[in-house]
């Protein structure tokens, strides 16, 4: 009974809704303007607190990724769904993850923060969005053509513990900020890596989301995609949920600003905030999940979706490190290069694994 | 003799699509898929009961059985 109540549409819609409203509220309460909730953001914050980047304004363990991670976990315990697998793929999928979050710090946010950014009236959103799902559109077409990581494997109840054993080792790492003579450990004094809210608040909020996204499968990268591949609108109207509440959250929290000028943490060079989330679309697409996704399949013991994770912290360390990440004034020197690059690094990868390659060869034949 | 499809340990959306692409390829009958996890049974189940299918979920040993029938 419970089961089937958590996999109902209602259900899906009220995670929406909760997670619009708390990213409203987790902003209201320290948390960076229109990133109340952003996984990529958050995950390369997180890469600066460990000094996997330099970049002074944004360096902070942000407890809401451990908290979706504990969530996800504590939801597939009691429900029976912890099932350690592992082996499609990992090297791809560590790829993947740092290309997706090359394209998403080129636009600044990840599709999260894509409508969290809407719901606050940036209108460089718009651009961003319509990247998104051209991203997911151009995966959607290699799926169709038979694209396929491999399948993954039972493995050893271990396996899938270590995201959450890591995330634990983050989570002390915060409480505890040990001062070593490198410097470390890094957190911002100014900038969006100094705003955050109480950690306490943030972990609750964060371990709820987790628990409820675990049990709908909340996605919004294949909300899109569920609604173009099989019209299947399920996870649609939880993230059109999402937008609403944020919306509607801001308006009342007086957090609504529109326009395109002067937006917090987010640039205006239109052709870059497009094609750095066609990029991240296309990668997230072709491991299967935006990052709130990976993250909540790392909890129930996905190993493959760990890789991705630990993909995307190695990227946003590079991204940051080689000038690719933008900033308020635009994209950085090599972002757009990078966008172009990540790009054609997909198309090799899922030509190469989809039907296509072997259509090829038989052609030749 | 009723057709049978192993869809364990592929990604999201796999399961999914291969399921249905079968479903419209058989277009009535009885269809057994065998799923790993709880995402997969419920894609495959809420595809294929909108589809106007029939579907019964049997657990075994943390994987599901799933009877599509029409």
């Amino acid at each position: 009974m419970l089961k089937e109540f958590f996999s109902s549409r209602k259900y899906v819609i009220f995670t929406g809704i909760f997670i619009g409203i708390s990213a409203a509220f987790l902003q209201k309460l320290g948390n960076p303007a229109n990133m109340g909730i952003c996984v990529a953001c958050m995950v390369r914050d997180t890469a600066g607190a460990l000094g996997l980047h330099r970049a002074e304004v944004v360096q902070y363990i942000r407890p809401e990724i451990i908290g979706f991670v504990l969530g996800s976990l504590m939801a597939a315990l009691i429900f029976k769904e912890f099932k350690p697998r592992a082996g499609s793929a990992p090297l791809v999928r560590f790829v993947l993850g740092f290309l997706a979050m090359v394209g998403a710090l080129v636009f600044l946010g990840c599709p999260w923060r894509t409508l969290l950014r809407l719901a606050g009236g940036d209108g460089n959103a718009l651009f961003g969005l319509a990247g998104l799902v051209v991203g997911i559109w151009i995966g959607i077409f290699f799926i169709k053509s038979g694209y396929n990581l491999g399948r993954n494997q039972r493995t050893n109840p271990i396996v899938g513990w270590i995201m959450p054993v890591i995330m634990i080792g983050l989570f002390l790492l915060l409480i505890f900020r040990p001062q070593l003579p490198s410097g470390a450990i890094f957190f911002s004094s100014k900038g969006p890596g100094a705003q955050h809210a109480p950690i306490f608040i943030a972990i609750i909020i964060a371990l709820a989301i987790g628990f409820f996204a675990q049990r709908t499968r909340f996605c919004t990268v294949a909300a899109v995609r569920d609604v173009i591949l099989i019209k299947d609108t399920y996870l649609f109207t939880g993230v059109v949920s999402l937008l609403l509440a944020a919306l509607a959250s801001n308006l009342i929290l007086k957090q609504f600003h529109p326009g395109f000028y002067d937006q917090p943490v987010a640039h205006t060079n239109q052709l870059w905030n497009f094609g750095g989330m066609v990029l991240a679309g296309l990668a997230f697409t072709l491991a299967g999940g935006c990052p709130g996704r990976q993250l909540f399949l790392s909890g129930e013991g996905d190993a493959d979706a760990a890789v991705f994770v630990l993909g995307m912290i190695a990227g946003a360390g590079f991204a940051h490190n080689f000038a690719i990440a933008s900033s308020p004034k635009g994209p950085g020197l090599w972002g757009p290069a990078s966008v172009i690059v990540g790009l054609v690094i997909c198309f090799i990868i899922a030509f190469s694994m989809s039907d296509l390659r072997k259509k090829k060869m038989e052609d030749k034949k | 003799m009723n057709q049978s499809i192993d869809v364990r340990g592929l990604s999201c959306p796999l399961p999914v699509v291969t399921v249905r692409k079968k479903l419209l390829e058989i277009k009535n009958g009885v269809l057994e898929v065998l799923v790993d996890t709880g995402t997969s049974r419920d894609n495959i189940t809420r595809m294929a009961v909108n589809a106007s299918w029939k579907v019964v979920v049997r657990e075994e040993d943390g994987e599901y059985l799933l009877t599509i029938s029409k």
